[in-house]
Formats: structure tokens, sequence, C-alpha cells
């Protein structure tokens, strides 16, 4: 009786160490769900979520606190795949965090554009050049069009464009053909 | 010498008809100049070349309107003497019907050249003749217009060991490349020695298909006259089987060399590099000559009375060479390249660029409309023609279900989009229109995905340098008011005041000094505008002295009453 409790004992402080010591040494940094889907989310980091970027989201997600029908850039798409990474069921974009809208960026009338550095400090991808009583433009490139830089502007000199299509962006389109029913010729 | 050549074989491929006797029948004619010339300046694979003229500048022949940019990019040069009517956005010869930057220019009809001088490339390092080739915008002039700099690169073993020239030329109706290698054979290898000394390549192998015997002719004639010149017997012809596509590279280089390139290697690593026979032209035009590319064979055929082969200035509009062939009343498009991998330009105002090796009328008669697509059937006819060993069947599920990382599972960009797999499908599906949409579907998607890695970098950075400042800002704060405590302290202890605590009083003291501060300033602020005064003035200064002094007497009592 004794001994099997001893062996059973002994067992556990076995077992027990072995975790112990598995938990501090395979220990994971951070939180690869977090990463993942960090990964999906458009990194626009417009805040239109309600979280101050995308990884903030990103970890609420995790955590169980937001839904993931928050990200309107995301849009439908971005969507499907946080069902698919996390199993969880489709849900339509919620209406009061926006709508989705084709890409677009940032463009500051230069003519009305007074120098007062606060669309600067808005950007949260520091795509926008200036200084204080200079000319500021945009980096198209960097933009993300997270329409972050409108409010702040006294002078409403930033308008979003979206992105259209040219010759480098081009895409073949999906090839499937409307089915017209056959006309009856006359034989 | 063509005998002793040992030939390989590629699978699949198919036989259309060639129908290419009817452009060979004439001379390469040069089209009169036209009114004006739209040239695009992105007319090779890479990035966009930045425009260096403006409208209203007068350009010489050759001169260099679109400078390289980026890595992969090659320059654009103005194909005659004349104006810059304007830089704008204007159609292009691409399937979408969009437009894009061009460089429009009315011809002055002198056809003034730039100073000409040829290029030492043997006394030039590697990197200044790329550099060299590539200002003069050379590209490949096969179809796929990748710059050609980039090409000629023996590698990390310094050395090659084949270069493959191909005339292969295995598109119907195409027969630019056959009438350059019948009329300009010499050239052609001129070119193709330059490439060789290049790249350090030990044999030259022109890979020409059998049914081009005039072309295999001239070659055969021109490759002893450049062997005899060299003393050695470096340049080989070599008739290859007529099948399509035997001009792909990959293709021809299995054909003459047996090396099978696998997927994600290039053809240097094999000891192996493949250029068209146009190319070796430019190449020697650019570097003997000193001529940049400006000009190009192109076959006009198809649905015209008279198909010929014409040296074209780029910029030329397709329009104006379609006339000069006499073109049937029911021509109805125009396209771009063959008729297995052409493209549909969206009109024929569209004008000649380096890509453009042909352009083919076409008529509802000649190219019925396909039937109606049917079911795949998975009957495995794809496969068994594939030349790149690809389960096209396959790709073709995975594409029309949108399941994109599946197609490159099965290595679609391994596809040539030859259009062999769409030729021989019982079911008549498009199968190269879902390729290249799951091909485009793919790149936007990676580009989408690298446009959100740099964001989510920059605004990381963002965060960092928030919080940097933030701290810097907090260590300034704190490094200041310590030391004007210390200073406060220090006029303490000369005022030789001793306080209760030196704690409990620092924040008097600190009053203390702010209070002194104040008061030296106001006193040495004198009011400048005293001197001088009249009398009437003085007196009413008085006055407004006196009554400040009575209020100053009403409010002392106040104040001490609140003590």
């Amino acid at each position: 009786m004794l001994a099997a409790i001893l062996v059973m004992a002994l067992g556990a402080i076995v077992l027990g160490a072995a975790l112990g010591y598995a938990a501090v040494r395979f220990r994971v940094e951070g939180d690869p769900l977090v990463e993942k889907i960090d990964a999906i989310l458009p990194q626009t980091q417009c805040g239109q979520c309600g979280f101050p970027g995308c990884k903030p989201y990103a970890q609420a997600i995790a955590k169980g606190e937001a839904e993931i029908n928050q990200c309107p850039p995301g849009g439908d798409e971005g969507i499907h795949k946080l069902a698919d990474l996390l199993g969880r069921e489709f849900k339509p974009l919620s209406a009061e965090h926006g709508v989705e809208k084709p890409k677009s960026v940032a463009v500051i009338d230069e003519q009305v554009c007074i120098g007062c550095t606060l669309c600067i400090q808005a950007c949260p991808v520091d795509a926008i050049i200036g200084a204080a009583k200079q000319m500021h433009t945009i980096v198209a490139r960097q933009c993300t069009g997270c329409e972050l830089c409108l409010p702040p502007c006294p002078v409403n000199c930033i308008s979003m464009q979206p992105i259209g299509e040219s010759v480098e962006n081009w895409k073949w389109k999906y090839p499937v053909f409307k089915i017209a029913p056959a006309r009856r010729e006359a034989a | 010498m063509s005998a002793l050549q040992r030939l390989f074989n590629f699978n699949g491929g198919v036989k259309p008809a060639y129908n290419k006797e009817a452009s060979i029948g004439l001379p390469i004619a040069v089209p009169p100049t036209p009114t004006l010339l739209v040239i695009p300046l992105h007319q090779s694979i890479g990035g966009m070349p930045r425009p260096l003229v403006k409208a209203g500048e007068r350009v010489l022949k050759g001169q260099r309107i679109g400078g390289a940019d980026g890595n992969v990019s090659s320059a654009v040069h103005a194909s005659t003497s004349g104006t810059v009517v304007a830089v704008e956005m204007r159609l292009m010869p691409h399937t979408s019907g969009l437009t894009a930057l061009c460089v429009v220019i009315e011809p002055d009809g002198r056809d003034e050249w730039i100073p000409r001088q040829p290029f030492d490339f043997r006394s030039a390092t590697p990197t200044q003749s790329r550099d060299y080739l590539r200002d003069a915008g050379v590209v490949g002039l096969g179809g796929a217009v990748f710059p050609t700099y980039l090409k000629l690169n023996p590698g990390k073993h310094g050395r090659l060991d084949t270069l493959v020239l191909n005339g292969a030329e295995c598109e119907p109706f195409i027969t630019c490349d056959d009438m350059l290698m019948r009329e300009r054979a010499e050239t052609v290898l001129k070119g193709a020695v330059i490439m060789r000394e290049m790249l350090g390549a030990g044999q030259v192998l022109v890979g020409i298909e059998d049914n081009k015997p005039e072309a295999i002719a001239a070659m055969e004639v021109a490759a002893q006259a450049a062997n005899a010149a060299a003393g050695d017997a470096a340049i080989k012809i070599v008739a290859v089987p007529t099948r399509y596509p035997a001009g792909g590279a990959k293709q021809l280089i299995r054909v003459l060399t047996g090396i099978e390139v696998p997927h994600g290697k290039r053809s240097t690593d094999y000891g192996v590099q493949c250029f068209n026979v146009g190319t070796a032209y430019a190449v020697y035009e650019a570097i003997t000559l000193g001529q940049p590319l400006i000009s190009r064979i192109v076959t006009i055929a198809g649905n015209v009375g008279r198909a010929r082969n014409y040296e074209v200035l780029f910029g030329t509009p397709m329009r104006d060479l379609v006339a000069l062939c006499d073109p049937l009343p029911d021509s109805d498009r125009v396209i771009m390249g063959g008729p297995m991998m052409g493209l549909r330009m969206p009109n024929d105002s569209v004008p000649v660029v380096k890509a453009a090796n042909c352009i083919l009328v076409g008529s509802r008669k000649l190219f019925p409309p396909p039937p109606p697509e049917m079911p795949c059937i998975r009957c495995g006819e794809c496969a068994k023609v594939c030349p790149s060993d690809l389960q096209p069947f396959e790709m073709y599920w995975f594409s029309r279900a949108r399941i994109f990382g599946k197609t490159q599972e099965y290595h679609l960009f391994d596809c040539i989009e030859c259009g062999c797999c769409a030729y021989v499908c019982p079911s008549h599906i498009p199968l190269v229109d879902y390729y290249r949409f799951a091909k485009s579907e793919i790149w936007a998607h990676e580009s989408e995905k690298e446009a959100a890695d740099v964001a989510r970098q920059r605004y990381e950075f963002r965060l960092l340098r928030e919080e940097r400042e933030k701290q810097e800002k907090a260590a300034k704060l704190a490094a200041k008011t310590a030391a004007g405590r210390e200073r406060a302290a220090a006029a303490l202890a000369d005022a030789d005041k001793p306080a209760v605590t030196p704690e409990q009083d620092a924040k008097k003291a600190l009053i203390a000094a702010a209070l002194e501060l104040a008061r030296t300033q106001k006193a040495q602020v004198q009011p400048e505008n005293i001197s001088n005064l009249t009398p009437e003035q003085q007196a009413e200064i008085d006055a407004i002295e006196a009554r400040r002094a009575e209020i100053r007497e009403m409010a002392k009592p106040h104040v001490r009453q609140n003590d």
C-alpha cells in the first residue's frame, strides 16, 4: 500500500518537474495566434475597429474581446479569412464600424495647405512629409488610406482619391462568360 | 555541321497550321515615317522609365526620352528627330485598353541622329557594359521584353558553356526572325559574338526550326565566315524539328542541350543562356554602331492582301502599317503577337512597341469565335501536350475555384502561356485565360501583402519613436527641474539663510528665485517714452502716478486682513 502511494507520488513529482521544466525551457514568446491574426488584417491602422491599430485589434480578437467583423478595410474577404483561422462563423461587416470602400490614397491640395503639421502627427505610418509652415505632401506609395489625416486638417485640403486601374495593376478578369439563351435560327 | 549535333526532345507541343508563306515573299521594307509617333515609356518588364523630356522640346533620333528607373528597367528613345508635342496618357498596346504615360513626337522629317559612337565593351567593366545596354534600351525581342543587360550576366561561375540563340520562331504567321536571319545573318552573328564574349560562353548554338531552310542556309554561310574569322568552330547552326512551342526558351534549351531547367532555377545555373536573334542584332547595333533600340522588324499578316515584314520605328500606329498591307474589308481586330499567344489590342490606333513581333489582322472568318465552353472531362489531353510538363487540368480546376495556393503547388508560374492545352481541349475551355486570371490575382495579393508588411513596420516604428520621444522629453524636463532646484539651493546658501530644512524650503526657494528674477527684469525695463516731455504731459503723468499710489494705499489694508 505504502509502496504504491510512494510510486504514484514519485511519478507525480517526476512528471511535474518535467512539465515545469518544459514550460520554462520551451516557452513561446508572444502569442502566435495574435501574429496570425495580425497577418490577415490589412495594416491600414485606421482605428475603425475601435482599437488603436491593427495589432491591438488582433490581440482583442485573440482574447475573444472583439468580433471578427469590425474591420472595414479588410472587407468580407478578411472576415472570411479570420473565420477560417479561428473556426468561427462568418458574419457580415458590422455597420457601426464603417463600410468597405475602394482602396484610396490621401492627396493634399498643395495650394491650400498652410503647413500646420497636424496631419503629420495624425498619420499612423509617417507617410506625410513636411514641416511647420512648409507645404506638406503625401508619399502615395506608403499611404494606407486610413483617412486619419482628414479630421485634423483645419483647411480641409486633404481628399481621398481611389486608386484607379492602370496597366501595372490591371488584372485579368475571371473568364466565365455569360450564357445567352440560344437563338432559334430560321432554317 | 548540323548533322553532328545531337538533338533532344521536349514533351508535348502541337503542330498548328503555320501560315508563314504569305509574309516571306517580299523583303523587309521600311514604312514611311508616320505624322505622329506615340512612344510608351513602359515597354519592358520592370519599372516604368521616368520621362526625360518635356512638351515643346526638340529631340534627335536615338535621344533618350525615358530613363531606366529601378533595378529592373530599360531606357526608351526617340525613334526619329522632331518635337515633343506632349508627354501624356495615351492608349497602350495592352489587352486592358487602359492608358499610360507616352511621349508624343511630331517628326520633322530630317531623321537627325544623336552623335553615335561605338562602345568599347572589351575595355569596359562588365557593369559598365550592362549599364550601357540598359541605357541603350536593349530588351529581349522575342516578345517577353525582359531587359537584356540583366541576362548578360554569366552568374556565379563567371562563365557559361553555351549561348543559345533562338531563331526557332515557332508561332504561326510570324516571320520577322526568319526574314532577319535571311537578310542580316552576318549582323546577327556579330551580335552573338559580342554576347558570347560578355558571357564568356564556350559555344554558340543557333536553333532554327527546319521549316525555314533559307534562313538556315544564310546563317550557315555567315557562321562559316564568323568561325573562319575567329579561327574556331564556336558557332553552330542547328535545325530543330518544327513543333510549337520549340521557340520557348526552356524548350529550345532542352532540345539543343538536353538540359531541363528545373522549377525555381535559372538556365545560367546550368551554364546556358538564351537570347532571341533579334536581340543579338540589337546588341550589335547598340555596341558597334552606337545606335539605341528604336525600331524592330514586325510581321504584318493575317487577314491582309499583302503580308510583309517591315522595319518599324517604335511609336508608329499599328493602323498605318496595316493600311500598307491591303487589309481585307471584313477585318475586325488587331492582335499583337501570333494566334497562339498574341494579345488582342483595344483598337488599331495603338503604337508598335518593343514587344510587337507581329501585327496579326483578324476577322470572324479567319479566327471564328470559339464554340461554347463545356465542362472539363479530365481527359488529360492538355497534360499530354504541355511543353512545361504541368498538369493543366488541375491548375484549371483550382484557378476556376479561386484556390490560388493550390495552383501554385501545381507550379502555375512555370506555365509559359503557350496555349497548347487550350488548343487541344475537346471542351474548348480557354485554359490560358484561367491561368492568366490566377496569375494576376496572385500577383495582386502579393503586392497587397507587401504593402501591408511595409505599413506594419512603419506603424511599429512610429510607436517606438513616439515612446522614445516621450521618454526623452520626460528626461529633459526632469534634468531641467533638477538643475533649477540646485541653483535655488545654491542661491539660498549664498544668502546665508539657515532655512528650516533644504527639502522643505526648496519650493519656497524656487519661488523666491523666480520672484527675484521677475523683479530684476521689471527693474531693467524702463519706459522709453518719458524723456523730453512737455510740462502738460509731465503733469498728466504725475496725476496718474498719484492715483496709482492712492489705489495701492487702498489695496494694502485689504491684503493684510487676509494674512
